[in-house]
């Protein structure tokens, strides 16, 4: 279980994961990808109680009825894919490949009691 | 066709045409035994600018030395060779541009390969008739599209399937220089044509086409794989690196929307029902790939316009009392910049636009950015575009001044800052937005493309 003490910084979506990234998916969608370390961090942002298109929508500041959440058990992974909020290459696009738009996700803050293992963090 | 074989092999060396490899993999591969060689040789992941030009991102040299090393290969193995998306974002002059390259190649290596190339540029006219007839229609996020959009593009690419590639091979090319393809049909295509199931062939197609991403260490080569009647088995070229199960199954993420489903003109790809099993430690069985026929085929286009011409100007910001003000700072920039461009070039806010990034403080992120806290330095860049190149550099001309002594309010004194050059302003010519996102309805899956043979003397035979 979480078991932070008190000052400590919160346990991140990203400590308890391999790699969380983000990319272009051809010219008008992103899409990210958290890869967890175990099924425990699996079940953890899994759970629509925790991340959901809310969430992301609001992350991103983009429509919530934009964005795709798909789920893979198999693969301890969560996949999540919304149209790209500025146009690729545009005046405004400030990360052409979509690749360090992932950063937000992976600071969320897992939520206090989590089923996680102690002492997953990422250095 | 002739008899059907019970599997083709296909070695798929790199990502991307220009990226390179180490020859012993290509060795590797030979001695596998190979039946087609394919690689992906564009993108549209770098940007809009590609396309938008005509012109390639690789440097012709690197797609020379690939090309060299591949040609070879290709005739030893007496194998075909598909290039897809070739220069870039395949516009007629990608296709010409490494044909060339080719031609003179296979001059000095004394090689006489057959090769066709596959044109996949569209003009707008052609385009309209499409979309007065109701054949166009819009892929999310973008909706219907009129005339002029298409009118506006500077090239426009349909996207092929594998059907062009099959008909240039079925004619006798040995090579195949293919303008935009879809990534998988450049792989998909031969086994396709050999009579392998779309399922696998398609699934397998999506696994090979970015060489290594699918291995424990993509920057060790590409890779082989056997396709037959019941599915895929794939490993990568360089035997001390390996797929695993989950290396192959992750890569159905890479760069899609959806991992699950993928569209292709023909139909859509379906792996929720596919089993990735280990048949050694660097070996993987791919099976349960299914592939849906659509009812109506369809081939996607890609357009880019000029959206303006930009001019860039870059300083840098270490005194910690700007620093510690640092939104204030840019704030009391972007009004002054407006002002003195009112007044010393006359145009209003409408005529040019401009985007000032911190970087080291937001620029990634703009705002999203979540972190506090004074940064200890940051690079002021100032990206200009105006409808001309004289404008967006006038502009940040009129920015330079700004730019080297804009003070904070707490300072009764100009600060100079940190420009990186001189002449700090830097032209980047026209830039370019991708504007179609859009299907057409063929008529055939052939009609868009037009495939000509060079023969070994130069000249040029429409199929």
């Amino acid at each position: 279980m979480t078991d932070t003490p008190p000052g400590s910084p919160p346990v991140t979506v990203g400590d308890l994961a391999l790699e969380v990234r983000s990319k272009n998916a051809g010219p008008f969608w992103v899409t990210m990808e958290l890869f967890m370390r175990d099924a425990d961090g699996y079940r953890v942002v899994a759970d629509e109680t925790f991340i959901d298109e809310h969430v992301i929508a609001r992350l991103y500041r983009v429509d919530a009825g934009t964005v795709r959440m798909f789920r893979i058990p198999s693969l301890n992974v969560v996949k999540i894919s919304f149209p790209r909020p500025v146009s690729q290459g545009s005046l405004r696009d400030r990360d052409m490949h979509a690749g360090q738009h992932h950063v937000p996700l992976a600071a969320l803050p897992v939520p206090a009691g989590a089923p996680i293992t102690a002492g997953a963090g990422r250095g | 066709m002739d008899n059907r074989p019970d599997s083709v092999r296909i070695m798929t060396p790199v990502g991307m045409l220009g990226a390179g490899w180490d020859e012993a993999t290509i060795e590797r591969g030979l001695a596998l035994g190979v039946d087609v060689i394919t690689v992906d040789g564009g993108s549209t992941d770098s940007g809009p600018y590609y396309l938008g030009s005509g012109t390639a991102k690789t440097a012709a040299q690197a797609v020379a030395r690939d090309l060299r090393s591949l040609l070879k290969a290709a005739a030893r193995a007496d194998a075909p060779l598909i290039i897809g998306s070739c220069g870039t974002s395949g516009t007629d002059s990608g296709v010409d541009w490494v044909a060339g390259m080719v031609s003179e190649i296979m001059a000095e290596e004394g090689l006489d390969l057959r090769v066709a190339r596959i044109y996949s540029e569209q003009d707008a006219a052609g385009l309209k008739e499409h979309l007065d007839a109701g054949r166009i229609h819009p892929l999310p996020p973008l909706g219907e599209i009129r005339a002029e959009t298409l009118e506006g593009c500077t090239h426009i690419v349909g996207m092929m399937g594998h059907e062009p590639i099959v008909r240039a091979l079925e004619a006798g090319a040995q090579v195949v220089l293919a303008g935009r393809a879809t990534d998988t049909a450049v792989a998909a295509a031969y086994p396709l044509m050999k009579g392998m199931p779309a399922g696998p062939s398609w699934h397998a197609a999506k696994i090979v086409e970015c060489g290594g991403q699918c291995t424990v260490d993509p920057r060790a080569g590409g890779v082989h794989t056997t396709i037959d009647a019941d599915g895929f088995t794939i490993e990568p070229l360089d035997a001390a690196n390996a797929c695993t199960p989950y290396t192959v199954a992750a890569h159905m993420l890479y760069e899609t929307v959806d991992p699950f489903e993928m569209r292709e003109p023909a139909g859509t790809l379906d792996v929720r029902e596919a089993t990735y099993v280990a048949v050694d430690e660097r070996t993987v069985r791919v099976e349960g790939s299914r592939f849906h026929t659509a009812d109506q085929h369809t081939v996607k286009l890609e357009g880019a316009r000029i959206t303006g011409y930009e001019t860039i100007s870059f300083s840098a910001i270490r005194d910690p009392l700007i620093l510690g003000d640092l939104e204030t700072w840019a704030d009391l920039l972007r009004t002054h910049l407006r002002r003195r461009v009112s007044q010393t070039l006359g145009l209003t806010d409408d005529d040019y636009a401009f985007d000032l990034r911190l970087y080291g403080h937001n620029a990634v992120l703009d705002d999203l950015e979540f972190e506090t806290g004074t940064p200890r330095e940051v690079a002021v860049m100032l990206l200009v575009s105006a409808p001309d190149q004289a404008t967006a550099t006038a502009v940040a001309k009129v920015a330079n001044p700004l730019m080297l002594h804009m003070p904070v309010p707490r300072m009764n004194y100009l600060p100079s800052l940190a420009f990186a050059s001189s002449p700090a302003e830097v032209e980047r010519g026209p830039a370019y937005e991708f504007v179609l996102n859009h299907v057409v309805d063929t008529i055939t899956p052939t009609a868009m493309f037009r495939i000509e043979h060079d023969s070994t003397d130069g000249a040029h035979h429409h199929d």
